[in-house]
């Protein structure tokens, strides 16, 4: 079993309240960083313990905190990504309705060693119900002295607000997000400024997921010698992944990135195998922006090595032959799945979701959407495959904000991968609207590297 | 003054260019001039926050700075990024550059409804002239191109959102220009569009420069729409004592003969407004009597507009009138939407293209 630090207890009756999380020792490290600690200690900590952003991009917390512009009389403020909106990805929802607690202690913690006497929540507008349940811990926590002024006798003081968002995926970049939280459209600014000089109401913030806030709880409990003992390499700690597709038991999961994926999809105590007894074709290991994966190149990097579940092992090989770690958003798809259409889906989902102002993205992912429809409907012609790369590199790098290279990743890795899945629907259309492709090759050892 | 500032070198395209610290790297070139100076499609010197949107004005940064001679990893967009000492930059001496330009211009014209024949900005459109310059021959897109309805903001001007690139210029300019913000954008992605708010009338008095600073025909000067075509008019400085303390009062009066057509702003050399004008100079001084002309305005050589010759300015007897019976010339104008000769009740806008005699033929019962 490997070792959790978030959902250690988020199963124990009543950990939503305050009583049985402080029962089960909450609160301690909050005590440890404002009454022993001190910011400088606890940054040091951070920084030490090699802690990721978790909300898609892997930047390291520690460095990202010590950015943060601390002019004279200036507020700064923390803000925490809950707006969740990357298809496949549902982690942060998990660790907020069962344990919101932990988050509120970890935005504490962070906003402490920040000196953010002000942190919001956006929380992404279809999680209707999550809302009360952050906000009765919030209460629940100022009750008990651990939010407000002059906390637990320290002198810090602090309130967190919650904020609902109204459904747009594109107020999940962090930009954004701050637009949208100043009650304006929800357009990603151009960078630079980075928010870290100027972000909300032009005041130095911070931006961090949901998962990296409640990371920091664990990292100041057992001290960062202790997290970086979990994990290989750059990759320290637990990561939560949400698991879902063909497999036998779909849901959240806390992996140590220690284990391999194959372990991660066919072990009884993850995922559980493909369903249906059915073989496994392809997975997007990491939320639908970053690239997909055949089988083969999911369980095996290229060079024939074990493929781990972590930063470094999901992104061996790059582009060509590798992916990401991304949100931890896990898609598995079995032989049964089209390519073409999953690849559609995307780019519908994509298109839909473009905020329109950069003119790579805004025209670029509608076009690919209507190529694609085209030959997912048998009526896509062969140039329509070299048409849809030459579109996909002409948004990615050009854009405004990263959702422009979201949504050419993930058609670039279909075309790269899995191309004459694409050709076989060009050149077979009425079969193709009976019939998938199923597996093919894609599940075929790879050719071993000859000798180097 | 304070002591002299430290001035930062910038090569570009191999020219070197000293320029002050904060400096973008497009205004560096248009420092330089000439064929460096990237096209820039939204930015707009004289609106604050603009810019970084078309993505035409992408540069490669080959060399960051003096201090940290890295490479910056992605192409930049010129308008929005600052020079560093030591920088360089290519421009029209990088391929990567100019097939990215290739792109977003193709992207830009995909859902451009190209009715350059009966718009009134042909001629003096950004658009077109960067499609001249930086797109190709011919399109790769197949699909029916996005429309909108056209609506009228306002009394004096029109909004044909299906020609309107989203460079966001003329929101920077009703926000900042006008009292009451009521001119946005609405929806998101690739049905975007201007708004204002349940088409308000834009009632303002300076709300007319939005038409100025529109790089395409998407807004357009409704007492000067389908009267002519701009180099067909001459175009001559003027000016007025206004008694709108925010105006200059200095504009360019479009004539032929003794006619005022249209009242624009003036002009610079990369087509941003000199300064903005308001809506009474505008919209309501048609009369040669209301101005004091200054003299023919200078036009680039290349443009169309200084294709006319002008030996006077007395206006031609028009030969309309005998040509069409007396039939009201109107009549012509209107072929914008319906056809005259051939079946009027098809809607010529909503075909895509230019109309071929199929598009008329009676359907076969
Ligand atoms: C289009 C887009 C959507 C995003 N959505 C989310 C999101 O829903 N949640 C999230 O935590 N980060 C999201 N991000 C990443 C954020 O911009 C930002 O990198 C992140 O919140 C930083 O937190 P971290 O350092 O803790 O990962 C998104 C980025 C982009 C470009
Ligand atoms: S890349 Fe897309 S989502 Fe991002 S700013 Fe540009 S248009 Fe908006
Ligand atoms: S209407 Fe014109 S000025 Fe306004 S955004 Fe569209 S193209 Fe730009
Ligand atoms: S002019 Fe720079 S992005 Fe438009």
């Amino acid at each position: 079993m490997g070792r959790k630090l978030l959902l250690e207890n988020a199963h124990i009756e009543g950990i939503r309240y305050y009583d049985t999380y402080r029962k089960q020792g909450g609160y301690a490290a909050a005590e440890k960083a404002l009454k022993s600690m001190g910011p400088e200690a606890v940054l040091e900590e951070v920084k030490k313990s090699g802690l990721r952003g978790r909300g898609g991009a892997g930047f390291p917390t520690g460095m990202k905190w010590s950015f943060i512009a601390k002019p004279e009389g200036v507020p700064r403020y923390l803000v925490c990504n809950a707006d969740e909106s990357e298809p496949g990805t549902f982690k942060d929802r998990y660790l907020m309705e069962f344990i919101p607690h932990l988050l509120i202690e970890g935005l504490l913690i962070s906003s402490f060693t920040l000196g953010a006497n002000a942190c919001y929540i956006y929380i992404r507008g279809e999680y209707a119900w999550i809302p009360d349940i952050l906000e009765q811990a919030i209460a629940e926590a100022k009750n008990n002295g651990w939010l407000g002024k002059n906390i637990q006798g320290t002198g810090f003081d602090l309130e967190i607000y919650v904020q609902r968002g109204a459904g747009a995926y594109i107020c999940g970049e962090e930009t954004a997000l701050i637009e949208s939280l100043e009650g304006k459209r929800g357009n990603p600014r151009i960078k630079p400024p980075f928010p870290a000089v100027k972000g909300l109401w032009q005041c130095p913030t911070v931006v961090n997921n949901v998962e990296t806030l409640a990371a920091v709880v664990p990292i100041i409990n057992y001290g960062a010698d202790e997290y970086i003992k979990l994990g290989t390499g750059k990759s320290t700690g637990t990561k939560l992944i949400s698991a879902c597709g063909n497999i036998n038991k779909p849901g959240v999961y806390e992996i140590e990135m220690n284990i391999s994926v194959e372990e991660f999809i066919f072990s009884e105590e993850y995922c559980g195998g493909i369903k249906n007894g059915k073989r496994l074709k392809a997975c997007i290991p990491g939320g639908s922006s970053v690239p997909v994966l055949p089988a083969n190149l999911l369980l095996k990097t290229a060079k024939g090595d074990t493929r781990m579940m972590t930063y470094e092992g999901l992104a061996e090989g790059g582009f060509a032959t590798g992916s990401m770690l991304g949100s931890g958003g896990f898609i598995v798809m079995d032989e049964d799945q089209c390519i073409v259409r999953n690849t559609l889906t995307f780019a519908r989902f994509y298109h839909h979701e473009s905020c329109g102002q950069c003119s790579p993205c805004r025209e670029g992912t509608g076009w690919m959407e209507k190529v694609l429809k085209n030959i997912e409907y048998g009526k896509g012609k062969m140039s329509d495959i070299d048409l849809l790369w030459d579109i996909q590199r002409k948004i990615e790098g050009n854009t405004i904000c990263p959702l422009g290279d979201a949504a050419a990743w993930p058609v670039a890795a279909a075309i790269r991968h899995f191309r004459d899945e694409f050709e076989w629907h060009v050149k077979n259309p009425e079969e193709a609207q009976r019939r998938n492709f199923g597996l093919a090759h894609y599940a075929d050892p790879l050719p071993v590297p000859a000798a180097v | 003054m304070a002591e002299e500032k430290k001035l930062f070198k910038v090569k570009i395209d191999n020219i070197t260019v000293e320029v002050e610290p904060g400096t973008t790297i497009l205004n560096a070139a248009r420092g330089i001039g000439g064929d460096v100076v990237p096209p820039a499609m939204c930015y707009y010197s004289k609106l604050q926050g603009s810019g970084g949107k078309c993505r035409t004005c992408l540069v490669k940064v080959t060399k960051g700075s003096e201090a940290d001679p890295r490479p910056m990893p992605k192409l930049v967009a010129s308008c929005r990024t600052t020079v560093m000492d030591g920088m360089e930059v290519a421009n029209i001496t990088s391929p990567e550059v100019l097939d990215a330009r290739k792109g977003i211009v193709e992207f830009l014209l995909i859902n451009h409804p190209l009715d350059c024949p009966v718009c009134d900005q042909a001629g003096e459109c950004d658009l077109q002239d960067l499609s001249y310059e930086h797109g190709a021959e011919t399109t790769r897109y197949e699909f029916k191109r996005r429309t909108f309805d056209k609506v009228d903001l306002g009394e004096h001007i029109q909004l044909h959102m299906t020609r309107c690139i989203l460079c966001y210029r003329c929101v920077f300019t009703a926000d900042q220009l006008t009292e009451k913000r009521e001119h946005g954008i609405l929806d998101r992605g690739d049905h975007s569009q201007i708004s204002t708010y349940i088409q308000q009338n834009l009632d303002n008095d300076f709300i007319g420069n939005v038409i100025d600073v529109c790089p395409v025909g998407a807004l357009t000067d409704k007492t000067a729409r389908f009267k002519n075509r701009v180099w067909f008019l001459k175009p001559v400085d003027a000016h007025r004592n206004c008694d709108n303390p925010k105006c200059c009062g200095k504009t360019v009066l479009w004539m032929r003969g003794n006619e005022i057509f249209r009242v624009t702003a003036r002009k610079d050399q990369f087509g941003e407004v000199e300064n903005w004008i308001c809506d009474t100079c505008r919209f309501d001084k048609k009369d040669v009597k209301d101005w004091v002309v200054e003299g023919p305005r200078n036009i680039d050589r290349h443009s169309v507009i200084s294709q006319g010759h002008y030996v006077n300015t007395v206006q031609p007897k028009d030969p309309l009138v005998e040509v069409l019976d007396g039939r009201q010339p109107q009549l012509l104008f209107d072929i914008h939407t319906t056809s005259q000769v051939n079946r009027p009740d098809i809607d010529l806008s909503k075909i895509d293209g230019p109309a071929h005699s199929d598009d008329f033929n009676k359907p076969k019962s």
